[in-house]
């Protein structure tokens, strides 16, 4: 762990920082909204710890606020979740040989620490992105869930920050230096569109899966 | 939520997330599958960019949400610092609806 932090820079630190607080905002609202909807003070913080999944623990409250059985929010949050396994594929090595690494960094797996982890160059540099965002990230929406349940529903709805412009934003200039060959932005054109054109047919999570059909992109013969 | 619901929740995340990491362990794979993993995560994140700014739930989302993502996008293009790409996105689209754009 100790040669993992010799490759921490300031300018790393300030963009993880960066997304740390719309992370901590984001979920200041999850626990808003959870104890709003009427759950218990406490679901909202145990299910930040064992779950850490933004999107899925939005997307559970909300089917069981709407009526929904707690059954069909377990499931539509497991699919939602289902691009985790792809992602731990791809920066499974980051996490390190040890046991332990692997256990606890798997906990760690995010749309954000991934694409941190995948836009650094050097190994010893992802590595270093992946746990110093992962942990930031665990740190700052626990803390984040916490405040919004006792503040309650004075926060209000984030969106009107823009907040739901931040993520994807930030998502975009984290991925736009792997998007340097050609073939690759082919690949990952035609995923956006077959997600795009999905979603209004399918439950969430399964147009972004869906989007992994964009990687028959790559064969395509190219006149030049 | 049922806390059995949280619990199944958080295992079936959990499983799923440890898979890749497990699966990577097991088997060495040639340099052009490791290559072709982190294009299909580029894939995936780049799908799922392009869903959640332009799409609420099921429906197209209003015009506020991916011009402030677009804003963002142009800065990181020119190079602009991270935190500004971030703030940026954020602020264009919070103005927007300020404006009473949607």
């Amino acid at each position: 762990m100790r040669s993992t932090w010799r490759t921490l820079d300031p300018a790393l630190l300030r963009d993880v920082l960066a997304i740390a607080a719309s992370v901590a905002v984001s979920g200041a609202s999850f626990g808003a909204i959870a104890v709003g909807s009427g759950e218990p003070w406490w679901i909202p913080p145990l299910m930040s710890v064992v779950v850490f999944a933004g999107g899925a623990q939005f997307m559970a409250v909300g089917i069981v606020a709407a009526g929904g059985s707690p059954v069909a929010a377990v499931l539509a949050g497991l699919l939602l979740n289902l691009r985790f396994l792809p992602f731990g594929l791809a920066v499974g090595e980051v996490l390190g040989r040890s046991p332990v690494g692997k256990l606890v960094g798997s906990h760690l797996l995010s749309d954000e620490t991934v694409a941190f982890a995948l836009a650094q160059r050097e190994p010893a540099r992802a590595r270093t992105a992946f746990w110093l965002c992962g942990l930031s990230l665990f740190v700052a929406w626990n803390a984040g869930v916490a405040v919004g349940v006792l503040v309650g529903r004075s926060i209000g709805d984030p969106n009107v920050f823009g907040l739901d412009a931040a993520f994807p934003a930030a998502l975009l200039a984290l991925v736009l230096p792997a998007l340097r060959d050609r073939p690759t932005v082919r690949a990952a054109l035609v995923g956006a569109v077959i997600a795009l054109a999905t979603t209004p047919f399918v439950p969430a999570g399964v147009p972004v899966l869906l989007g992994l059909v964009g990687m028959l992109a790559l064969r395509l013969p190219v006149r030049r | 939520m049922t806390v059995l619901a949280v619990l199944a929740l958080a295992a079936g995340t959990y499983a799923v997330r440890l898979a890749g990491p497990l699966l990577r362990d097991r088997i060495t794979l040639p340099d052009r599958a490791r290559e072709l993993m982190s294009i299909a995560a580029t894939v995936l994140l780049v799908a799922l960019i392009a869903t959640s700014s332009l799409m609420t739930g099921d429906h197209l989302a209003g015009p506020a949400l991916p011009i402030g993502v677009a804003v963002g996008g142009l800065a990181a293009w020119r190079r602009a610092p991270f935190v500004l790409v971030v703030i940026l996105a954020a602020t264009v689209t919070a103005l927007l609806r300020l404006a009473g754009v949607r």
